[in-house]
């Protein structure tokens, strides 16, 4: 992008406005979509976000519902992993009276945006209602600040069936959230789960934490939390963590080395890279293995992180075949070089998924709670301290996942053997 | 055709020159025996040279006890033209004098740019560390098959049932396998070489179009063996030997031609292999005569299918043309479970020269073409994309693979490997080396077991060499390489190229 695009008509702000290139806050455009620069729109010259960060998350397996002040302690307590260039926290269980509708929450630049949206809805969705999410000016905190909004959505029965291409009201929303991250100038959605939200924004933890009231006004039963230290780019809204796309949200430290692969994967089945960062793609790829594709969760994670060729010739048969099949067939969805997650979800099982790479070279620890009704998950082990009340801690094996379900409690720490404890059967 | 006439092959100058060293020359007149071409013989003297006759093969030299021969270009000077140059000139005087069509062999030996070098590679720099192979492992292990779109499990408490059957697929090592050379274009002992080789490694070896002598069906499991449009070699029993099928609808080296074996070439041991009586010539049909479009091969595949009872995978080979794209397109809907690019600088062991060097295009494009297509149809699981004729070494597999292939075929350097000298005269059937030759007297100069060692290296040095490009970039499975064009940066002239290929112009940051 060049000054004379930036000073295109189509800008709507005035031309005293503009400092250097692409300027946070100056109007740009990115793909053909015009937004503010560092808000709904990366900066000039960001294409893609490479990063080191800090990440941690919670879930009640009972069910209980906390506000944000547990994660919040545990974030901002890991201050070396982030430079104040955002932020962000999912929280699923907080809209228990508006549980069976979508909640679109959007960052949007101003007014214009919002109303293009609304429109966009109206032909699209029933809005069962609307409203501006809270927000409140923090001391310190760099602007702009973005419009920021919700909506929820009802899909009505008839567009699924008058559709061929779209099968499920999932798809449907998908198929919303990636128009709108394309198309519509200004405007940018954050999550499209039901039931949860993500909060997330440029600033420090504490300062996004602050920014949406986190402490005090939402209570959910998982919390996610993330802190960004982008090493060579500047931070921005959209680019903030948690990444989300219908109710499953990831915060991501790492780099992705197989993201060229990962990126034409998902793109084969229909889902555009419209964020510009390699956290994208792994959100869309548990998407794409656990809703479309119906894999179990564990399973999920043998493709994302799968066992050495070495490691799997040494499992019995049966075992052998499903762990060979799954390498051979999501070979594309593998994710390579160094990364630790953290995956919330919230249909069919609610649950908390923490996974590392194959040789865990980004750090991961897991705890249960004395009462062991709560499973902790961090990159730091002083996170968990933070908190106080874990039982237990321990370091989750290479690229073995941490599962913990609502209702189910932990049901996979992360340290067993590959498939351990379950029963193998092929039906073919 | 014209008339034989006195004096109608004019002189024209020797492009070699074989030089021997009167002082260090003995006489053993072992270079005469070695020479392969007529080259060198014995006037009751000394040694003397026929220079026109020599190939630059360099058997002569490497045999000589004394060190005394040495082989050099002409110094002959040609008046200067820019466009007529001395190759131009040569081939005008060789058609004026026998009216034909040149014949030629090995592969397009034009300077046409390779796109390969054009292209740099990334590595992993703070943000994501660098992998050592030899203390981390780094995966090369591929498979060559149809791959279902998604594996189907049903979850009940702790009981995880798998219900999706998967098509054959063959485990290969290393994503790199030898592609088709037949028994006619090479020689018995170098074929048992490359099936030794491929044993040791785990891979595939490719036929050629020729059959498979019964005395190699006990290699059966390492071997893809070709349905040429002669059918030369096949039938059922042959089918059910071998690991792989592949149709060959075309060959890099000569896009839209047969194949021609001539008479005298077919031997008993090449009789037996390709199942025609002694002494008949070999010609195979430029087209399939039982495929005249795509419903046509998509019958032939599943004829091979039913035939092998769907147990092994059925491929199809085709040059790389203007339209691969949409061809590979229809192949992989017609069931093609593997399909091979052959990119123009493929070998052959014989081929008009003017279908060599200037029919087809450059592999990487094909590649790069196919893959997007193939992607863009959400049909690329359904094959297993190989790729080969223009594959040199090591870091021409490796952008091959980053541009989205997944296995390199590789021919000519596997020949190398065994000592060939690249002198482009396999057609003539009289290679020095024992290599591409029928002549049992020159076949058995090639020693079996060192040929085998040879290649089982070069196999290991390339794949070795794969890891280290793996490991600099933060990759420790080759599954995650392929097809992962943001790891490659285009540092050549046109950049509509890099267009066509996705991939970004060095300078350009990662997105």
């Amino acid at each position: 992008m060049d000054l004379d695009e930036i000073r295109d008509p189509k800008s709507r702000l005035s031309h005293s406005e503009f400092g250097r290139l692409g300027r946070i806050g100056s109007m740009g455009e990115v793909n053909g979509k015009w937004g503010k620069i560092g808000v709904t729109l990366p900066p000039n010259g960001f294409t893609k976000d490479i990063e080191a960060c800090g990440i941690a998350g919670l879930i009640n397996t009972n069910g209980k519902t906390e506000n944000g002040k547990r994660v919040i302690d545990m974030i901002t307590t890991m201050t070396d992993r982030e430079n104040g260039l955002g932020a962000g926290y999912a929280c699923y269980g907080l809209f228990p009276d508006l549980a069976d509708s979508f909640c679109i929450q959007l960052l949007l630049d101003d007014e214009e945006a919002k109303e293009n949206v609304e429109e966009f809805f109206k032909r699209k969705a029933n809005i069962v209602k609307d409203e501006e999410v809270f927000k409140k000016p923090v001391r310190g905190m760099k602007g702009p600040y973005p419009l920021i909004w919700r909506f929820f959505l009802d899909v009505p029965e008839e567009v699924i069936s008058a559709s061929p291409h779209i099968e499920s009201e999932d798809d449907y929303i998908v198929d919303c959230v990636m128009n709108i991250n394309e198309k519509i100038n200004g405007a940018f959605c954050m999550s499209s789960g039901k039931n949860m939200a993500v909060f997330k924004g440029n600033g420090w933890s504490h300062e996004i934490a602050e920014f949406y009231d986190l402490a005090e006004r939402y209570n959910g039963y998982m919390w996610l939390a993330h802190s960004r230290f982008p090493t060579n780019t500047p931070g921005w809204w959209g680019g903030a963590h948690p990444f989300n796309i219908l109710d499953w949200s990831l915060c991501h430290n790492g780099e992705i080395t197989s993201y060229g692969t990962n990126k034409r994967y998902v793109e084969m089945w229909g889902y555009k890279c419209t964020l510009l960062t390699d956290s994208e793609v792994v959100t869309y790829l548990w998407d794409l293995l656990c809703r479309r594709h119906g894999l179990p969760k564990l399973i999920a994670t043998m493709a994302l992180a799968p066992r050495y060729f070495d490691d799997i010739a040494l499992l019995p048969e049966d075992q052998k075949k499903i762990a060979t099949e799954l390498r051979m067939t999501y070979g594309r969805a593998m994710v390579n070089g160094p990364f630790s997650i953290l995956v919330g979800t919230n249909r069919p099982n609610p649950s908390m998924i923490a996974l590392t790479d194959r040789k865990k070279l980004r750090p991961m620890i897991a705890a249960i709670s004395e009462d062991e009704n709560t499973v902790y998950a961090s990159s730091e082990e002083c996170a968990i301290r933070r908190v106080g009340d874990a039982k237990e801690v321990w370091a989750p094996v290479t690229g073995n996942p941490v599962i913990a379900q609502l209702y189910r409690g932990l049901v996979w720490r992360g340290t067993e053997k590959q498939f351990e404890g379950k029963k193998i059967k092929l039906e073919v | 055709m014209p008339e034989k006439m006195e004096g109608i092959r004019i002189e024209i100058p020797s492009r070699y020159k074989v030089n021997i060293d009167r002082e260090k020359c003995k006489i053993c007149k072992r270079c005469t025996i070695n020479c392969t071409f007529d080259t060198l013989s014995f006037n009751g003297e000394r040694i003397v040279a026929d220079h026109d006759n020599c190939v630059a093969c360099q058997r002569c030299s490497a045999k000589c006890p004394q060190e005394a021969i040495t082989i050099i270009d002409n110094q002959m000077a040609f008046p200067f033209h820019a466009a007529y140059d001395e190759r131009i000139r040569r081939i005008g005087w060789e058609q004026a004098s026998t009216g034909g069509v040149m014949l030629a062999s090995c592969g397009n030996d034009l300077p046409y740019p390779s796109i390969f070098d054009d292209l740099v590679l990334d590595a992993a720099q703070v943000t994501n560390p660098a992998i050592d192979p030899l203390r981390e492992p780094i995966e090369t292990k591929c498979f060559l098959g149809a791959k279902p779109a998604k594996l189907e499990f049903t979850e009940t408490g702790d009981e995880i049932t798998l219900k999706t059957n998967l098509p054959p697929n063959i485990e290969l090592s290393t994503p790199i396998m030898v592609g088709q050379m037949s028994l006619g274009s090479i020689s018995y002992n170098a074929q048992i070489a490359l099936f030794k080789a491929a044993l040791e490694v785990g891979t595939l070896v490719g036929t050629g179009e020729g059959g498979l002598h019964p005395d190699f069906y006990k290699y059966g499991k390492i071997i893809n063996s070709e349905v040429a449009s002669g059918r030369f070699g096949v039938d059922a029993n042959y089918l059910k030997k071998v690991a792989a099928l592949e149709i060959k609808i075309g060959q890099g080296a000569k896009p839209g031609h047969g194949g021609h074996l001539p008479g005298e070439k077919t031997s008993k041991l090449i009789s037996e292999t390709r199942m025609i009586p002694k002494g008949t010539d070999a010609l195979s049909p430029y087209p399939h005569h039982d495929i005249y479009s795509i419903e046509d091969l998509q019958q032939l595949i599943f004829a091979l299918k039913e035939a092998t009872r769907y147990r092994v995978p059925v491929g199809v080979k085709i040059a790389a043309v203007h339209n691969s794209a949409a061809i590979a397109s229809g192949m992989v809907r017609a069931g093609a479970d593997f399909i091979t690019l052959d990119g123009f600088r493929g070998g052959t062991g014989a081929t008009p020269r003017i279908i060599r060097d200037h029919a087809g295009i450059p592999i990487e494009l094909a590649i790069a073409t196919v893959d997007q297509r193939l992607r863009e149809e959400g049909i690329r699981h359904k094959t297993t994309l190989c790729a080969g004729g223009s594959i040199r070494y090591s870091a021409d597999l490796v952008k091959a693979l980053a541009l989205g292939a997944d296995v390199a075929m590789i021919c000519t350097p596997v020949l190398i490997a065994m000592g060939c000298r690249v002198c482009q005269q396999c057609h003539r059937g009289t290679c020095a080396w024992g290599i591409a030759t029928q002549n049992p007297a020159y076949s058995q100069r090639l020693n079996i077991e060192v040929g085998a060692r040879r290649i089982a290296n070069l196999f290991h040095a390339w794949t070795e060499e794969l890891r280290e490009i793996c490991g600099a970039m933060g990759i420790d499975s080759v599954e995650s390489f392929i097809g992962n064009r943001d790891r490659l940066r285009y540092v050549g002239p046109n950049p509509k190229i890099a267009d066509i290929m996705d991939v970004k112009h060095a300078g350009e940051a990662w997105g």
